[in-house]
């Protein structure tokens, strides 16, 4: 579904040249469940919105669904780590946004789109919301719109940015269970960044770590635990916690005899 | 010790009722205080006459005072309008292109530097006794303030946010009316507000020359009669429709942009 092929980013930035991805070799499948982890300022986001075609790498190829990424797809949603809603728009006319701006939408379409919002907002317990100005929700809650809202127009695949990562451990466990529930409902490819690792395996079918700047590939680590997982009551704590540590020491390590670029920059 | 640093809420702050009794109260008091002063210190009142003077005089003439009130009204609601008129889309142009903006940011900055006072006898000879000198003396004054602060709004939109129109594959017309435009809406209307008040200084200037209406002019022709309680009942009618008209662009706001409202 996603295909990466020898792909580098290099910025320009204004101390500099900063390489931020190189040499990233990625192919995920239709349906599956890939987590992203590393360092902070390793290049995570900038993968991300190479894959969404907001942005065009500096070296090697993207595919999505067979096709080399040019632009912006309709089948693909990008969910930010901020809910990034319009404040002046309802919960309801937030999640429709998607639909109102694609405007090959007919009308018969939008009511169908309409009926399917208020079916997604209810199915991360939003219902009685949908009148509501952003403003007047928890952070949780405008998370959950921004997620019915990535999910409105059935997208093949899903580029996730931390996006649970300012909310509450409760919070955040429903999430995650609702996301795994919608994922099997719905089988969308889900590429899927996150700081946490417990996150990172309790989502994946495959977590891929990335090195500190620039961002490599270090490893990819499959995960077998049975769905749906959980770290609540029934945990899958034990089987967690092994590959937790795993990736932990995966991501302390330092590479052997890798010297750090002097170029390097500090985070934005 | 523990420090408050949110303000106390109480009925004071949050009542709807406190909103509008509480600057009645303070412009009372103020009225009181200098009535208090006008009495106790014997003033006389071609030096500073009571506000019971001041009422008494506009009651001698309402008809003429309201009749000038409309022409200064008229003038200034004009002029604020071209001034959005013309200061919104220069706003708009400034902020799509660098190149344009340096070339026109300061020949704005100089026209806005310029005393008005100054200007406005040769307003009168460019355009003679009508009135447009008076509506393009309210445009220049209320000019400025509205194409920064639109200009600064055009400019705040979060950057999350045009990266959300930009996944969702957005138009440029869509990224601008749907999200930039909008997100800007709230300081434009703080230029707007800016500029009612100094459109109504503008009005009032423009009227000090050549003019044979409004309340600048009757301001004027008090001074040289030495009626300076004529001249306090048309400040006041000033300062009143300048409080009328800020409160309406408060009102337009409050009914617009009710999203905006919970921002404090
Ligand atoms: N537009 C840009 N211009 C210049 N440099 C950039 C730009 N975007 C990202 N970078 C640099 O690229 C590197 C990777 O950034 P990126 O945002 O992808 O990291 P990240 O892994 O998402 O970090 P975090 O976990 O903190 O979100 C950083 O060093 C950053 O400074
Ligand atoms: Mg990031």
């Amino acid at each position: 579904m996603i295909r990466l092929d020898g792909v580098g980013q290099v910025f320009d930035g204004r101390e500099g040249r900063v390489t931020a991805l190189e040499k990233i070799d990625l192919h995920v499948r239709g349906g599956e469940f890939v987590t992203l982890i590393g360092r902070s300022g390793c290049g995570k986001s900038t993968l991300l919105r190479l894959i969404a075609g907001l942005l065009p790498p500096t070296s090697g190829a993207v595919q999505v669904a067979g096709e080399p990424v040019t632009g912006p797809r309709r089948d693909v949603s990008f969910m930010f780590q901020r809910p990034a809603l319009l404040p002046w728009r309802s919960v309801l006319s937030n999640v429709m946004l998607p639909v109102e701006i694609d405007k090959g939408t007919g009308d018969r379409g939008k009511a169908a789109y309409r009926d399917r919002a208020h079916q997604l907002l209810e199915l991360v317990g939003l219902q009685g919301f949908e009148r509501r100005l952003p403003h007047e929700l928890s952070g949780g809650m405008q998370q959950r719109v921004s997620l019915c809202r990535s999910l409105i127009r059935d997208p093949q695949v899903m580029l996730m940015d931390e996006p649970f990562s300012a909310l509450d451990a409760l919070t955040r466990t429903e999430l995650s269970e609702e996301l795994q529930r919608i994922k099997m409902e719905l089988s969308t490819t889900i590429v899927f960044v996150t700081h946490s690792i417990e996150e990172a395996v309790l989502l994946a079918d495959r977590v891929v770590v990335l090195t500190p700047r620039p961002g490599r590939m270090r490893e990819v680590v499959d995960i077998d635990i049975p769905r749906p997982r959980s770290l609540g009551q029934n945990a899958h704590l034990t089987e967690v916690a092994a590959i937790s540590g795993q990736l932990h020491a995966l991501l302390a390590e330092k590479e052997s005899g890798e010297v750090r670029p002097v170029d390097e920059v500090r985070p934005r | 010790m523990t420090r408050r640093t949110m303000p106390r809420r109480t009925w004071l702050t949050d009542s709807p009722v406190a909103a509008v009794v509480l600057p009645i109260i303070g412009l009372a008091v103020a009225i009181g205080l200098w009535w208090g002063a006008t009495i106790a210190f014997s003033i006389q009142p071609y030096l500073l006459p009571s506000p019971w003077d001041v009422v008494v005089k506009f009651f001698e003439q309402p008809g003429y005072l309201l009749q000038e009130t409309g022409t200064s009204l008229l003038e200034t609601i004009e002029g604020f309008l071209l001034a959005i008129v013309i200061g919104v889309p220069i706003a708009l142009v400034i902020v799509r292109s660098v190149v344009l903006e340096r070339l026109v940011y300061p020949l704005l900055l100089m026209v806005n530097s310029i005393p008005k006072v100054a200007i406005a006898p040769l307003l009168v000879i460019w355009m003679g006794f009508g009135q447009w000198p008076k509506v393009v003396m309210v445009l220049l004054m209320c000019f400025f303030p509205i194409v920064i602060s639109t200009a600064q709004g055009m400019k705040s939109t979060p950057t999350e946010l045009v990266e959300l129109m930009r996944s969702l594959n957005a138009s440029r017309a869509q990224e601008f009316f749907k999200l930039r435009l909008r997100y800007a809406m709230p300081q434009i209307f703080t230029g707007f507000k800016v500029a009612i008040s100094l459109a109504v200084i503008g009005s009032v200037i423009s009227e000090f020359v050549g003019a044979t209406k409004g309340l600048g002019y009757v301001i004027q022709q008090s001074g040289a009669s030495a009626d300076t309680t004529l001249a306090f009942a048309a400040i006041t009618l000033l300062s009143v429709m300048s409080i009328v008209l800020f409160y309406a662009l408060v009102l337009l706001e409050h009914w617009l942009l009710p999203w905006a409202r919970e921002k404090r």
